[in-house]
Formats: structure tokens, C-alpha cells, sequence
């Protein structure tokens, strides 16, 4: 068929009202999941960002105030027997890097008496703690506002002076909170800007992974309505899939689309030829005035309804074991049971009274795969053709070979002769020995059943005469 | 939880507190607010004037005070609570700088306060106004040209040479009296080690610590002193100009900004506020700059290199200033220098 036209844009063909409310799309899908995982990210980047913005701004402004501590201690001398400090304006040039927080600081002597500075009274664990002469670090009030104080000793042993010198520095904590806040905020603002990214990345990602999707709609929209070819398969992976499952529906639907159109066009071509002559037949059985004549008329008009309830048999049979074999998923069959249904059934003694009908089976399962109503069709068709036209006796067997599985009936004569032996099989070849009373589509059944299941028909000579063989791919036992 | 007990007055102020010097009112709106501040009535009466024209609503008491009795006064009233000043006003910033530190101060802000300098702003809760240069001043009549000191080593030169004519005749703040002088003197030590060789050349000129710049500078022109070191140029009074010569000294010279603090506590806060936001304002800021409140550096004949300006920053640096131990070692060399003076 001819390659489908490029598509039309889409105003050329009207959307389809919508028969069901559509899942959520993938974008929005995707876009959901991205949007809480950022959600979920942020908080905990702001959460991690907090946490890191408070250590960083303690540990920084901790190392001020020790500096500041440090430069305060180291400004200490003895003068005349006592201590007395010359307070370095770079220690509260230090602490002035926090511009906006009070300052507090105290110099005490070993008894813990105030020598300069503010009273600020030191904690209990400070005490203890300082003791060990190392510095601490504490958390307070300075006049109202949560504060952070570092104290630490400054020993000396003079001949005038002996004795520990403790100094006390604390600060506010505004430039600290500030520094934490401005941390969070930045760790949140790069956040945000990386989800954005991630966002729009997401979306591009998306529509270009979609875009076969679209592609292959806008394809099938465009397609011709009778136009069953395959679709192309040059598309990502996970959309083949999809592609090669289409393809493959389409593949049936083609063939049975073909099989109706085969039955339809046959029926109306093989029908009319006998219902003529039922027509001619009866007409003349109505007009002719003799009896005996009359009587003539009206055994052909029996012999050609039968004839023609054959051909529809047929017809309809095979019909069916084309859509069986196109829907029906095959399955393990033993051979056998079809052979003795054939037989059970005891339509071949409507066929041909008296005839004897012999069944050839052996004691082991025959298996192959199949179904078992068409390979039924196949076997009362291959019995009924060997009535017809074979010579008695007839028989029936299964024989099972190496790699196949054979279903046969054989005559005792000589089957058919040169070009119509070649022609056996075909639709409707019906040869002058059938006189009439076949449609030909018998073996032409049984081909389509074999080829169905992956097997072939073979005519040949048998052991007593001719035979016909379904042959299908043996199953092992095991398997079943 | 920790009290900070800041130490009430500094042991500098043992010298009898004068408390508040002179007083008035002006305007005679029916709402009432006090000002405390450090400056020359004289000086402020231009702009309280056009303060209450503007605020026709007000009645403003101008209190003037002692620095280091201001500093005391403002302090006592923050540790009982009882502020009874809506705005104090002062030129020792070093103790303003200590009350807003001792959480003594309110906080106020508008576009006026974010407007200023970083060195004139701490905490939004002291300002800094004016700007003023701490000059030498000097005798025109009895001081030669060649002998007006134009920086701190020709001062030091001239007090070297043992002249019998300025021996007893050079002036400077008293630092344990004028909480002024101590900050252009602790000022002074830390911007250079020429402050050593100064005290020492004061001892050696018989040099009068005194108070305070309005006084000093009367003596100049009267006579009594022939050089001041370390005055404010903006006390020069109107009619003496002739008889002064105003010098800023050339290695660096110290400019001041008087600071304005809101109380904690304070009655009338939004008062204050106003008259903060007034003083800023430009008309403010032209009639400061008219009293010689605001010297700007360009207008003066004496072209100073703009390296050679110091300004005295309003920041916490200034605590080292008030440190008691500091204080002590500070006046100790001070008197050493000044044991004999009259």
C-alpha cells in the first residue's frame, strides 16, 4: 500500500471528543514528583543550612571574642603590686566587627573581686571549669539581651604579685543571628535557583522524550483508514514497544480484515453459481407436468442443496479456523484425542454409509501445539476428502517422528494424478472427479491450520494408498 | 542570668559636680520636652529656635550641663528608671557611647538617622550631629606669625625653647574636669606618640590645665593664655574673632561629633525624635553649620589635606576610653605632667 501521507497539521484533523476523563499527563506526573522533591530538599537545605549558618557564625564570632579575650589578657601588667590592664582599643575594634552588639568585659582578681570593666557575674560551670585554667565559653544575659561570653586566666607570678587574673569578654549575638540568617538565606536562594534549573531541565527532558508520542499520533491520524502497513520502528526503545505491539495488532487485524473480505467475496461468488441452479431445478420441478420427470427434478434439487450445505459448511469452517487461529492462543493437544474425536463423532458414516473408517493411533501422547478445534476442522475436512474421493477403506492415524508430529488419512487408491496433485490444496480447485458435490476448500482448510500452527500439509503416498498429512513441530512430553 | 552593674560615675568625676550650668526655655507650645546637652546655650539658640518654629506644638527646656555630671546624671536615671531628660545632647561621645552600651538608650530610625555615616551611627541609638575641629587657638596680637604652631611639632619646637613669654601662658582642657578633654586627649594618645612629648613640653612650659573651651578661649583673647591646645573651634565667640587665630593643625587634626542619644525611658521620646529628625534635616544641619557646629574642610582658609582628619568615630572602641584602669593609668600621667600646675 502507498506510504502514508506526511502528516497535516493538527486543525486539519478535528480532536475526537474525549471518551474517558485522561490520567494526569507525565509532564505534570513529573513536574509533581520534581516539585516535592524540592519541596522536601529545600526544607532540609534550609534545615542543614540553618544548622551550618549557626555553627559557622558561633565559631567565627567566638574566635573574635577569644582574640579580643586574649588581647585583653596579654594587656595586663603589675604595676606597683597589682594588676592593672591597658586596654587595647584593637580588642574592641575586634568585637566592633560586630557593629550593632553591646559588649561587656571584666578583670578579676584571683579572689574575685572586680579590678575594671562590668560586673558580670560568671556562671558556676564557668567557674569550675575555668579553674582548670582553660578558657570557657558561655551563654547569658548582657542587660536584657541573650549574650555569648568567653572567660579566661591570665596567670602571674612576680616577686610583688602571684595569683590568676581572670578576663571576661561577652558580646550580643545580633551579628551572629544576622551572619546565620544571611547564610540560610543565600543556601536557600541557591537552592531555589538550582530547582528552577532543575525544573525547566525536567520539562525540556520530558516534551523531547514525548515527542515520539506525538510524532507517531500525528502518523496514525494521517493514515489512510484501510492502510494496516507496520508503522516505522526508528523510535527510542521504550516506545517501541509500543510500535512493535501495534504492528502486531495491526498485522491481525490486516489478516482478518484479508479473510473477511476473502469469505465475503467468495461466498457471494461460489453461492451464486448453485443457488442458480436450485432456482433452475425447482423451477423446473414446478413447470414440469410428468411425474417421473418432476421426481428427477427434485432429487437433483436434494443433491444440490447438499452440495450447497457442504459448500457452506466449509466455507463457514474454514472462516472459523481462520479467526480461531489468529486469536486463540495455542496449546498442548494431544494428537490422538483429535484423531478419536474425528471418529466418535461419526460423521463420515452421514458422508459415506458403510464405509469402513480405520483408526491407527499408538499408546503414547502425541503432542503438539495447537487448537484443538481447528486442528478438529482440519482432521473431519482431511477424513471427508478421502471418503469423497479416495477409495476404501479409509484411515484415520497419528504417528509421532522425531521432530514432528504427523496427523494423516489415507486412502487405498492412487490419489489424484500430475497437475492436479500440484494444484490440491488451493481454494476452491475442485476437480472433474468431485463432480459438484466438493466446494474445494477441504484441503485448503487443513494447509491454513497447518501453516497456522507452524507445520505444513504434505500429499503423498502412504503405506496402503494415498495419503494426506498434517505435519506440526513435536512438543516433547516433558514440556507438557 | 547576669547583671551588668555598670559603674556608676567614673572616679574622675570626684571633683564637685557642677550639675546643671544654665537653663531656658523656648517656644510656648503646650506640649513640654527637655533637652540636656553639654553645648554653649549661646551657641544652640539659633537652632532650638527654629526647632520650636517649626514645632510651634512645643515648649523646649535647654538644660546645660557638665559633661562628665550629664554622663552621671543620664546614668543614675537608667539604673532606677526614672529618665527625666527626653534627649541628652552631648560632646563626651565616649560616654554616651558607654550608656547606649550599658542599654541606656533607645532606639529611633528614619531616613534622616539611616542617612548618616556608619561612624556617626551605632546601634540607631546614638547620633552623631556636628562636626567640629579641635584647633589651636592663639593670640593674634601677642603671638608672632612666625610662632603660631601650625602642627603639633611646632607647637612641641616652640614649648621646647623655654620662652620666658609663653611660660604659664599655654592653656588645655582639664581631663579630669572636662569629659571632652579627656576624650581629644585619650584621643590624641592614641593617634600619635607625639602626645608623650606634648605633656612632657607642657610640664616644661608651665602649660594651665583648665575649663573649659568657651573660658580658654576668653583667656586667649583676653590675653591671660597666648596658645590653646585642643579647643573646640566653634566656641570662638562672635566678637573675639579678630583677636583669635584658629588653627587646625596640619599632621592630623580631631574632629568631633557631638552625639545624640534618646534616654531609656524617656517621657517624650517622639519629641526627641523630632528634634533629632530636625537637626538632621537640612535647615538643621545650615544653622548648625552657621553656629559653627559643622565645619566643613574645603571652607577653611587653612586647606588641610583630608588625610590629616580624624574623626572621632562613634563606636565601641570609645569603652576603652571609659575603662577604669585606663582612666587611672591616663590621669595618673596626667597629673604627673600637671602636679604643679596653678
Amino acid at each position: 500500500m502507498a506510504k502514508p501521507p506526511p502528516p497535516h497539521p493538527m486543525p486539519a484533523h478535528p480532536a475526537p471528543p474525549h471518551p474517558a476523563p485522561l490520567a494526569p499527563s507525565l509532564v505534570s506526573r513529573v513536574v509533581v514528583a520534581v516539585m516535592s522533591l524540592l519541596l522536601v530538599g529545600g526544607i532540609l537545605v534550609a534545615l542543614a543550612a540553618f544548622t551550618y549558618g549557626r555553627i559557622a557564625a558561633r565559631q567565627t564570632y567566638d574566635r573574635l571574642l577569644m582574640g579580643a579575650a586574649n588581647d585583653i589578657a596579654e594587656s595586663i601588667d603589675v604595676v606597683d603590686g597589682a594588676p592593672l590592664a591597658d586596654l587595647p582599643v584593637s580588642a574592641f575594634a575586634l568585637l566592633a566587627l560586630a557593629p550593632r552588639d553591646r559588649i561587656a568585659y571584666a578583670l578579676r582578681g584571683p579572689d574575685g573581686t572586680l579590678l575594671t570593666g562590668h560586673d558580670v557575674a560568671l556562671p558556676p560551670q564557668a567557674l569550675r571549669r575555668q579553674a582548670s585554667g582553660q578558657a570557657v565559653f558561655f551563654d547569658a544575659m548582657l542587660n536584657g539581651e541573650r549574650a555569648r561570653f568567653v572567660t579566661l586566666p591570665r596567670r602571674f607570678a612576680e616577686r610583688d604579685y602571684s595569683g590568676t587574673v581572670t578576663v571576661t569578654v561577652g558580646q550580643t549575638i545580633a551579628a551572629r543571628n544576622a551572619m546565620a540568617l544571611g547564610l540560610t538565606r543565600d543556601a536557600l536562594i541557591a537552592a531555589t535557583l538550582a530547582g528552577l534549573v532543575l525544573m525547566a531541565i525536567a520539562y525540556v527532558v520530558i516534551r523531547s522524550a514525548l515527542h515520539p508520542l506525538r510524532e507517531i499520533a500525528d502518523g496514525l491520524l494521517a493514515r489512510d483508514p484501510y492502510d494496516l502497513t507496520p508503522m516505522a520502528t526508528n523510535v527510542p526503545s521504550e516506545v517501541a514497544v509500543m510500535i512493535v505491539a501495534m504492528n502486531r495488532f495491526m498485522t491481525r487485524l490486516d489478516r482478518q480484515f484479508n479473510a473477511m473480505r476473502n469469505l465475503i467475496s467468495d461466498t457471494a461468488h461460489q453461492l451464486r453459481t448453485p443457488v442458480a441452479a436450485i432456482r433452475a431445478q425447482a423451477e423446473l420441478a414446478v413447470q414440469d407436468g410428468d411425474e417421473a420427470q418432476r421426481k428427477i427434478a427434485l432429487e437433483r434439487l436434494v443433491a444440490r442443496t447438499r452440495s450447497l450445505g457442504n459448500l457452506l459448511d466449509q466455507m463457514l469452517s474454514r472462516a472459523m479456523v481462520i479467526h480461531r487461529t489468529d486469536s486463540a492462543p495455542p496449546e498442548a493437544i494431544d494428537l490422538r484425542m483429535i484423531a478419536l474425536e474425528v471418529i466418535e463423532s461419526r460423521d463420515h458414516e452421514l458422508l459415506a454409509p458403510g464405509v469402513e473408517v480405520g483408526l491407527v493411533i499408538g499408546p503414547d501422547e502425541v503432542i503438539v501445539m495447537g487448537d484443538e478445534i481447528s486442528l478438529g476442522e482440519a482432521a473431519k475436512n482431511m477424513l471427508s476428502n478421502a471418503l469423497r474421493h479416495g477409495q476404501a477403506p479409509v484411515r484415520i492415524g497419528v504417528t509421532a517422528r522425531a521432530d514432528h508430529a504427523e496427523l494423516w488419512v489415507e486412502d487405498a487408491g492412487p490419489g489424484p494424478q500430475g497437475d492436479l496433485l500440484a494444484r490440491m490444496g488451493r481454494r476452491f480447485e475442485r476437480s472433474a472427479a468431485s463432480r459438484g458435490r466438493s466446494a474445494g476448500l477441504g484441503l485448503s482448510i487443513v494447509r491454513s491450520v497447518a501453516e497456522a500452527f507452524g507445520g505444513q500439509m504434505a500429499l503423498g503416498r502412504g503405506e496402503r494408498g494415498f495419503r494426506v498429512s498434517l505435519i506440526l513441530p513435536a512438543v516433547s512430553g516433558e514440556a507438557n | 542570668m547576669i547583671k551588668v552593674i555598670t559603674l556608676a560615675v567614673a572616679f574622675l568625676v570626684a571633683a564637685p559636680v557642677h550639675a546643671q550650668e544654665a537653663s531656658g526655655d523656648y517656644g510656648h507650645g503646650p506640649l513640654h520636652m527637655v533637652l540636656r546637652s553639654t553645648t554653649d546655650m549661646a551657641i544652640m539658640r539659633p537652632a532650638m529656635q527654629a526647632f520650636v518654629r517649626a514645632n510651634p506644638d512645643l515648649t523646649l527646656r535647654y538644660e546645660q550641663w557638665g559633661s562628665n555630671a550629664l554622663t552621671a546624671k543620664t546614668q543614675a536615671e537608667c539604673q532606677s528608671g526614672t529618665a527625666s531628660a527626653d534627649a541628652v545632647f552631648s560632646s563626651a561621645v565616649h560616654q554616651l557611647v558607654e550608656l547606649v552600651n550599658s542599654a541606656c538608650a533607645q532606639s529611633y530610625r528614619s531616613d534622616l538617622t539611616a542617612g548618616l555615616p556608619a561612624s556617626r551611627n551605632w546601634r540607631d541609638e546614638l547620633w552623631g550631629l556636628t562636626h567640629e575641629a579641635a584647633v589651636i587657638a592663639y593670640n593674634r596680637a601677642m603671638v608672632g606669625v612666625d610662632d603660631a604652631p601650625h602642627t603639633r611639632f611646632a607647637l612641641l619646637d616652640l614649648m621646647r625653647r623655654g620662652d620666658p613669654a609663653y611660660r604659664g601662658k599655654i592653656a588645655t582642657y582639664d581631663i579630669e574636669a572636662s569629659g571632652l578633654g579627656y576624650l581629644f586627649a585619650f584621643a590624641d594618645s592614641q593617634e600619635a606618640t607625639t602626645f608623650g612629648s606634648l605633656l612632657e613640653g607642657f610640664a616644661r612650659s608651665d602649660a594651665v590645665a583648665t575649663c573649659c573651651s568657651a573660658e580658654i578661649l576668653q583667656g586667649v583673647a583676653d590675653g591671660q593664655y597666648l596658645i590653646a591646645y585642643n579647643v573646640l573651634g566653634s566656641y570662638v565667640p562672635d566678637g573675639l574673632d579678630s583677636r583669635i587665630g584658629v588653627i587646625m593643625p596640619e599632621d592630623y587634626t580631631l574632629f568631633l561629633s557631638r552625639a545624640f542619644m534618646i534616654p531609656k525611658g524617656a517621657p517624650r521620646p517622639r519629641f526627641a525624635a523630632r528634634l533629632l529628625d530636625f537637626l538632621l534635616s537640612a535647615e538643621g544641619q545650615r544653622i548648625l553649620t552657621e553656629n559653627g557646629l559643622i565645619v566643613q574642610r574645603d571652607s577653611d582658609q587653612n586647606s588641610l589635606p583630608e588625610s590629616a582628619e580624624r574623626p572621632i568615630r562613634i563606636e565601641p572602641s570609645l569603652l576603652v576610653a571609659r575603662d577604669q584602669h585606663q582612666q587611672a593609668r591616663f590621669i595618673a600621667q596626667w597629673r604627673q605632667t600637671f602636679s604643679e600646675a596653678p
